[in-house]
């Protein structure tokens, strides 16, 4: 207990001897489907040879927390960065069982899955206090004023929790990078498309820089 | 027909975060739309989106949530410091907060200038009963 105030405080006053820098706890937030799991299986792939989370179209097919210890990459200086990824489910203000009967799921079936949705929900929102570090990971081909989006980023703000913006889905015509910059100009943003794999190199990088 | 609830900001601001967040979420169980003065602190917003999940049933389907803010970096040094000195002596009462019921809006838009509200086709049938009539021979 004493240790979780000292570390608030100290969080606080962005000095925290009991981090670690080297392995962080990274978080990826987000809008439901806008291809979370799909980003922390490619990363996944990329290092560790396997994948960490089923991906389908879909909303909320991520319904519980899922961690992936000791996941280690190297950038291009040599320099390491080892984070357990938590991949969370999607944060949202609605979840209506009728929506996924529309995508052919069974009543029963629909309905187990909304209930699920809505502790995932708040399941995502309750690990907000154990991130060091955040993607946001956004459908670049969709609005990013949405007040889901904007209500994430307010509270890992308010945490002082370190952010980058992943803009996925840049394989499509629809994508568009500069309504996201416009609505986000005060964090590091990086196009990317997890599912074909374009741009990580980038988006390692840019890890590097907001993790350190 | 929708309804709006306008709630000022004096009917809130002695209220604990979690009075008012249920204050909030009782008006949209009755299918009304609340217009908010001021907003929620970012803490809260978080809070209502976790009670609203805890809430959902098969007649509540969860909330749709915007927040309209003045944009700070149109605003010049005298009206930043005049906002920060009556957030402090008033609370936060710049902004609007709309808060509508899932059932009745479909989706809010926003962006710096403009909030579009697309609400929900109306279902219900024409009050009062059916009248027939009959050809009289």
């Amino acid at each position: 207990m004493v240790k979780k105030f000292l570390k608030n405080l100290f969080s606080k006053l962005k000095f925290n001897p009991f981090a670690r820098k080297s392995h962080v706890k990274l978080g990826l937030y987000g809008p439901p489907n806008g291809g979370k799991s799909t980003l922390a299986n490619r990363v996944c792939l990329d290092w560790l040879g396997e994948e960490m989370s089923s991906v389908s179209h879909i909303a909320h097919e991520t319904r519980e927390i899922k961690i992936k210890e000791q996941v280690n990459i190297k950038n291009k200086k040599g320099k390491e960065l080892t984070f357990s990824l938590v991949d969370t489910p999607g944060i949202a203000t609605k979840i209506d069982y009728e929506d996924f009967l529309k995508r052919g799921m069974k009543k029963k079936e629909a309905k187990a899955r909304a209930k699920e949705a809505t502790k995932g929900v708040i399941d995502s929102i309750k690990w907000l206090d154990e991130m060091e570090c955040v993607v946001v990971v956004l459908d670049a081909t969709k609005d990013p004023y949405s007040q889901v989006n904007i209500t994430i980023i307010g509270n890992l703000q308010a945490r002082n929790i370190p952010v980058l913006i992943a803009a996925n889905k840049i394989d499509l015509k629809r994508a568009n990078m500069d309504v996201i910059k416009a609505a986000f100009p005060q964090y590091e943003i990086v196009g990317v498309s997890a599912k074909y794999g374009k741009n990580l190199e980038e988006f390692y990088e840019q890890l590097f820089k907001v993790a350190k | 027909m929708v309804t709006f609830q306008f709630v000022p900001y004096t009917d809130i601001e002695v209220m604990s975060s979690a009075k008012r967040i249920n204050k909030l979420l009782k008006i949209v169980k009755e299918e009304k739309i609340v217009l908010m003065e001021g907003r929620l602190k970012k803490h809260e917003e978080a809070d209502l989106i976790e009670i609203t999940m805890e809430e959902i049933s098969p007649k509540f389907k969860g909330i749709e949530l915007s927040v309209v803010y003045p944009d700070k970096k149109k605003q010049d040094l005298g009206q930043k410091m005049r906002g920060a000195f009556a957030n402090v002596l008033l609370g936060d009462r710049q902004g609007m907060t709309i808060i509508g019921p899932a059932s009745v809006v479909k989706r809010i838009e926003q962006n710096p200038d403009k909030i579009e509200l697309f609400t929900k086709d109306s279902k219900s049938k024409p009050v009062g009963p059916k009248r027939r009539y009959r050809k009289r021979k």
